[in-house]
């Protein structure tokens, strides 16, 4: 069985989050990038049915130089490979182009039964990528997944949305992508960390996934970002004490605001 | 120059720079676990005197327990990785990383160096996976720095052996498995496995404390146990044996200490910018300033001591007087810090809801244990004159 998991560094939602000035992309110089941690509940999945499988874990990541930690921390945690695709080129790309290198990446991965992701990475949230990959290599796609059964032949998963939570089942190869819901990722031993390192890791470019493509028929970002503007600071909200009144003010308050 | 307070002093010194990615990993990895585990508890857990005991099986599965040891399910790692996961500890609390040096550098060390075959097998994989906790005994209520004068003696009866005597500040004494215990034999000092539940071995432990409260220290009490031969460590002789494992213990608390001192300045610096006194944060106060510039200097001073001694043990060439010049400032510098840092919190300072009294208070037990300040001292004094003053 072979397990391909795509994952994403991303800015530490701890820290404090920026964009560069030109173009509004990310801006790494400053922000601590650490793996995304909806993608790491991907992994976790991944290494769990790897235990039950015996399946071959492969780590799929697109990103610059430092995205090779992230990969290189899936690998700790106990995957077995990793792919990493990195092209200057591709600094800036929109969510169609990341999903055609991804899923270029995927192929390279021989009878692949199963690619796990993220639902969304907690920096862009466009929440496309997974289904434009599965749509990309022709495979069913089961997402916002909050629990996932394997069997030799198909997938059972338990999908849960704002709109309500539904069952869905599919035949090998499939493409997952999970909720933050679905476990608590593992820490990495470490026996992991020091064995990480004699892991195989591939690092691809452009051409080696598209050979003989044209660069600028393939690197047409179909979006761009035009402006971005920090997200006014919260204003303190009312204070409603009870001296018994409360309830009218209440009313009055959202009455007010034509809420009610 | 950012107008942002930093939040690690250390990266004042850009310590990572000389650290490899796998140092920085376990060290995150440590950092990580302890943020999630151990710290929305902690000053709890002081409180209450409460060691989280349930937390051992968790370390065992990072790595933590024995980690610089080979084979036997341990993981291996060099002694800057052990360090530095003993910073990370120690900034958490200085009772974890007791419990985690005791583990690994007194217990596990003392089997894994002078044990058996059947010993090693017996215990390490347990133990490194923390389903078993161990324990040490060499010091006793009237043998502290002076511990070829022990009283506690092992006699032979046929094959067996009987032991008698008492150990005292014994850290783990009271959950542990197994104990350490060493004695006076006719032959000399020797080591011995005790485990628990073997007739004649009872603990009690030290309440009242005002020191290491998250961890169990405890009192050993051996009225005629019997031990079988199978019981010694065969291949430990004369002090030697005990004072090899206090020098693993003692490295571990080196890169230690610095935690505590980082955490400790950590908490002072963020106190110091949301603090307004006469208008303005008092990180802005010149005497304030003083004391984190000063703060800082000694703690990058100390961590880059103990990376370079980590550096020095990796290569097989560390002296035990380095250990003890690195035990000697880590440590007295780490427990100036912490009391400093509780005058820069005020009032506030003496709340278990910030870590530097907390960091002061353990580290009073940290100064004392594995070789008091004093001794360390003269160990130095000794390296540099040629002459031992201890007696």
């Amino acid at each position: 069985m072979n397990i391909v998991v795509l994952v994403k560094q991303v800015p530490d939602t701890a820290a404090e989050r920026a964009l560069s000035e030109g173009d509004h992309t990310l801006d790494r110089e400053n922000t601590d990038l650490v793996l995304d941690e909806i993608n790491e509940r991907a992994a976790e999945e991944a290494l769990r049915l790897k235990a039950t499988t015996d399946a071959e874990v492969t780590v799929v990541s697109m990103g610059p130089d430092s995205a090779l930690d992230s990969i290189r921390k899936v690998l700790a945690m106990g995957a077995d490979r990793g792919i990493h695709i990195c092209d200057d080129r591709l600094q800036g790309a929109d969510v169609v182009t990341t999903a055609r290198v991804l899923a270029a990446a995927v192929r390279t991965v021989a009878d692949v039964d199963l690619v796990l992701a993220g639902n969304a990475a907690t920096d862009g949230q466009a929440s496309a990528v997974p289904a434009i990959v599965a749509d990309l290599l022709g495979l069913p796609q089961l997402t916002h997944v909050r629990e996932l059964v394997l069997d030799a032949k198909r997938v059972r998963a338990e999908r849960e949305t704002e709109g309500g939570e539904t069952t869905l089942e599919a035949p090998l190869p499939a493409l997952v992508s999970v909720t933050e819901k679905i476990n608590e990722p593992r820490y990495p031993s470490f026996k992991g960390i020091m064995a990480a390192k004699k892991k195989p890791v591939a690092t691809i470019g452009l051409d080696g996934l598209f050979p003989g493509a044209d660069d600028t028929g393939f690197l047409v970002s179909r979006t761009r970002v035009v402006e971005a503007v920090p997200r006014p600071a919260r204003s303190a909200g009312i204070r409603v004490v009870d001296d018994g009144l409360a309830g009218r003010q209440l009313a009055d308050h959202l009455i007010a605001r034509k809420l009610v | 120059m950012s107008a942002k307070p930093l939040k690690d002093p250390l990266e004042l010194f850009d310590i990572a720079s000389v650290l490899t990615d796998e140092e920085r990993e376990i060290q995150s990895t440590v950092a990580r676990f302890l943020e999630d585990r151990v710290r929305p508890h902690i000053g709890q857990w002081f409180e209450n005197a409460h060691f989280a005991r349930e937390l051992a099986p968790e370390l065992g599965k990072l790595g933590v327990l024995g980690m610089h040891l080979e084979g036997y399910g341990c993981a291996g790692t060099n002694a800057v990785s052990y360090g530095l996961a003993c910073l990370e500890l120690e900034a958490a609390d200085s009772g974890f990383r007791s419990f985690v040096s005791v583990q690994g550098s007194l217990s596990m060390f003392s089997i894994w160096k002078w044990g058996s075959e059947e010993q090693k097998l017996q215990w390490l994989p347990r133990l490194a996976a923390g389903e078993a906790i161990g324990c040490f005994g060499l010091t006793e209520p009237d043998f502290g720095s002076n511990p070829s004068g022990m009283r506690t003696k092992a006699v032979r009866e046929g094959g067996d052996w009987i032991l008698n005597g008492s150990k005292m500040w014994i850290t783990n004494g009271g959950i542990a498995d197994v104990a350490t215990v060493w004695a006076q034999t006719e032959e000399g000092i020797r080591g011995f496995l005790v485990p628990r539940g073997t007739p004649g071995f009872t603990t009690q432990d030290i309440k009242q404390k005002m020191s290491l409260r998250a961890s169990i220290t405890s009192e050993l009490y051996f009225d005629n146990v019997r031990l079988p031969d199978s019981a010694r460590l065969p291949l430990a002789e004369g002090l030697r044996g005990p004072l090899s494992c206090l020098n693993e213990a003692r490295f571990g608390i080196l890169f230690g200490a610095v935690g505590a001192a980082r955490d400790s300045i950590q908490a002072a610096i963020d106190y110091a910018d949301s603090r307004v006194q006469f208008d303005k944060p008092i990180s802005a106060f010149q005497l304030t300033q003083k004391k984190l510039a000063d703060m800082t200097v000694s703690v990058g001073s100390a961590a880059l001591l103990a990376v370079h001694l980590g550096r020095l043990k990796d290569q097989h060439r560390i002296r035990p007087e380095q250990i003890s010049v690195g035990k000697l400032n880590n440590v007295r510098e780490a427990i100036a810090i912490a009391r400093e840092c509780r005058t820069v919190l005020g009032a506030n300072g003496i709340s278990l809801e910030y870590s530097p009294l907390r960091h002061a208070n353990n580290l009073e037990s940290v100064l004392t244990y594995e070789g008091t300040s004093e001794m360390h001292t003269l160990v130095v004094g000794q390296a540099i004159t040629g002459y031992p003053a201890y007696r």
